[in-house]
């Protein structure tokens, strides 16, 4: 798992990177890089920049002037937060970001909780058709998700699974597990015999191993998936709109939001406070977690 | 024999009470006397209750159970308890509906036509063919420009100040869902007639420079680049964090060693530090190109595949739920099925060649 090992910012000791650095650059190199990256980092923040500000400008405003406008004379321009009020209210947002909670939480620990205790299974003890099994789960990888939408929603409907939250809960576990048990395994099977030797000398189970030893010893491969996870089911849009549908009482918010661009598509004060909210716990994981989210990202990066 | 009966029963009441909290869950009725917020959030810790306890509640349960057997069945019986679980989820919800879309693609056809007869039907439709050039654009374009971008990000940003900083700038949309972005974006390509302030900020940067306003998602060929731009924007920071590590991982002496024999920076860039990286290239290349293949949010809410921007998976959803066609809707998922494979092969031998998770 060498990219496991990768964070965010220098860490390097003699690298490329120093040479680059070194004195032989020319003054204006060095200034064309500097600008080059400027120029980069402000193209990539304008876009989000203009929503945040946006959705704090009442609508009359926003159509007489742009954003940048009202941030070059921020005491002349007016603000308020009546669009937030009103998108969670009126446009049901509020009922979308507890759907987009009650959908993501049991949607990222059901399919670590099974994966984990697969991929133990096939690290660590003996049964017959091990290897053939956990190939098959593997080569799934590469399966894309369309290929389950038609017979699986003709299950669903069978059995009234459509629009329930346990029914998509399933969807994002069976759509996430191989990828689950495929870097669990990496992780859980590298861990060192001897451990689970003495512990089963000292009388534990396979399950209490599991539960104390296993468990705790692979929490950065746990947090790196369950972050990867969270972030792949709360901003997911085609599974929900297929199993869980548009219904007030069970929309998340990317379902909701891809409707009010619908039905609200030139009210920018209302669709921008409605596309902030539905960043706003991405972006706190993100800033909070950034370390396990890089981790998470790069070995999420073959999810099919 | 009494620990046994005791657990029979603590395994009938958790799954009694799991079944009663599940038709619980489905009850819109159930929490209205609390109000509207106070009933969706005794909702919620119902369901986190029973979603994050449940699963834990039932392989305990399992275990338990199976403990009480003979010690020469608990042997060959427990390993089944951890891994029976995955392999009934992804047999159902993988392996069997995947088996089910190829059948129903050639069974599913018009009345009297071939089991082909699909994808015949397919590939001589004019929009389906403009959905399958669409996603050949989206492969050429959004994986090589993201991966030029955050290449040279990457090999930039190791020589300035603050780095971290500016990267996190750069990698901050990856948080950002798909339907977020094209939000972000449809207030970027913001259109309004001439005569008007532009609030968009592309046209307002367009006027400026005294030219008329775009109509950018309405503009035949510039609004699939205009939809392909968000994805970059999107990819761009997955990118430069992946090169930025293996960049960081090239050996010093390489570099010096090229410097030292005379060659410019451009030279050691492109001959020595890009040739060194090639596996992580190709990772990038392929994970973008991957989810470029399947893309559907950005178009799904930006154009609704309107204005010849439609693409294949887009194209399957239509075909689900406003033609009711689930022929043609199982076709287009093998479409993608094929052109997916192939790609996903590359990207994962390449990443065991790394020993990323090998």
């Amino acid at each position: 798992m060498t990219a496991t090992d990768v964070t965010l910012g220098a860490q390097s000791q003699a690298t490329a990177a120093d040479v680059l650095r070194s004195p032989r650059a020319t003054k204006e190199g060095r200034w064309l890089v500097r600008l080059s990256v400027f120029a980069i980092v402000v193209a990539w923040t304008l876009p989000t920049l203009g929503l945040l500000v946006s959705s704090f400008r009442p609508g009359s405003e926003i159509a007489l002037s742009g954003w940048w406008a009202a941030i070059a004379q921020p005491f002349r321009s007016q603000w308020t937060l009546d669009n937030y009020a009103r998108v969670l209210t009126e446009d049901g947002m509020f009922g979308a970001f507890v759907n987009s909670l009650i959908v993501t939480i049991p949607s990222t620990v059901i399919p670590i909780t099974i994966a984990a205790f697969a991929a133990f299974a096939f690290a660590w003890t003996r049964f017959r058709g091990r290897g053939v099994l956990f190939a098959v789960i593997v080569g799934l990888l590469v399966v894309p998700l369309q290929m389950s939408l038609v017979p699986l929603l003709r299950v669903y409907q069978a059995t009234g699974l459509t629009g329930s939250f346990i029914g998509i809960w399933l969807a994002h576990t069976g759509f996430g597990l191989p990828l689950a048990i495929y870097l669990l395994f990496n992780y859980i099977s590298q861990l060192p015999r001897d451990i689970f030797e003495s512990a089963y000398v000292d009388g534990a189970t396979p399950f209490t191993a599991f539960t104390r030893l296993v468990l705790p010893l692979s929490f950065p491969a746990l947090a790196s998936f369950a972050i990867f996870q969270f972030l792949w089911v709360w901003n997911d849009l085609l599974v929900s709109l297929v199993y869980l549908g548009t219904s007030s009482d069970v929309a998340v918010l990317t379902v909701k939001l891809a409707s009010l661009v619908g039905t609200r598509g030139e009210a920018w004060h209302l669709l921008t406070a409605a596309g902030f909210v539905s960043m706003i716990i991405p972006l706190v994981v993100f800033l909070a977690l950034q370390r396990f989210f890089v981790r998470g990202l790069l070995a999420g990066s073959v999810k099919g | 024999m009494l620990g046994a009966l005791r657990d029979l029963i603590v395994a009938a009441a958790v799954t009694t009470l799991l079944w009663l909290g599940l038709r619980f869950l489905r009850d819109p009725e159930a929490l209205a006397g609390l109000g509207p917020t106070a009933g969706k959030l005794a909702q919620a810790a119902v369901a986190l209750v029973l979603g994050v306890g449940g699963i834990w509640a039932l392989y305990m349960v399992a275990n338990s159970l199976v403990e009480h057997l003979p010690a020469r069945m608990v042997i060959v019986l427990r390993p089944w308890v951890f891994v029976l679980p995955a392999i009934a989820i992804v047999t159902l919800y993988l392996i069997y509906p995947a088996i089910g879309t190829f059948m129903q693609s050639i069974t599913d056809v018009p009345e009297g036509q071939g089991a082909l007869a699909n994808y015949t039907n397919a590939f001589a439709d004019e929009d389906v063919r403009l959905a399958i050039r669409n996603n050949l654009i989206w492969l050429t374009v959004a994986p090589a420009i993201s991966v030029a971008i955050g290449l040279a990000f990457a090999a930039m940003v190791d020589r300035i100040k603050h780095e971290a900083l500016a990267k996190s700038f750069v990698f901050l949309p990856l948080a950002i869902s798909m339907v977020g972005a094209s939000v972000i974006w449809r207030f970027v390509y913001a259109w309004r007639p001439p005569a008007q302030p532009q609030t968009g900020i592309l046209n307002a940067v367009v006027v400026a420079f005294g030219g008329e306003p775009i109509a950018w998602l309405q503009e035949i060929p510039a609004n699939t680049l205009a939809l392909i731009m968000i994805m970059v924007w999107l990819q761009v920071g997955f990118a430069m964090v992946v090169l930025s590590a293996a960049i960081k991982g090239v050996p010093h002496e390489l570099t010096e060693a090229a410097r030292i024999d005379g060659a410019s920076e451009l030279q050691t860039f492109f001959r020595i530090l890009v040739p060194s990286i090639r596996g992580s290239i190709i990772t990038v290349f392929t994970t973008i190109a991957i989810g470029v293949l399947k893309v559907f949010d950005i178009v799904f809410v930006m154009t609704g595949g309107k204005f010849d921007t439609n693409v294949v998976a887009v194209r399957m959803f239509d075909e689900m739920f406003r033609f009711r066609n689930f022929g043609q809707a199982t076709t287009m998922a093998v479409i993608l099925f094929v052109a997916v494979v192939p790609i996903m092969v590359v990207n994962v031998r390449n990443l065991r060649r790394q020993g990323i998770g090998s």
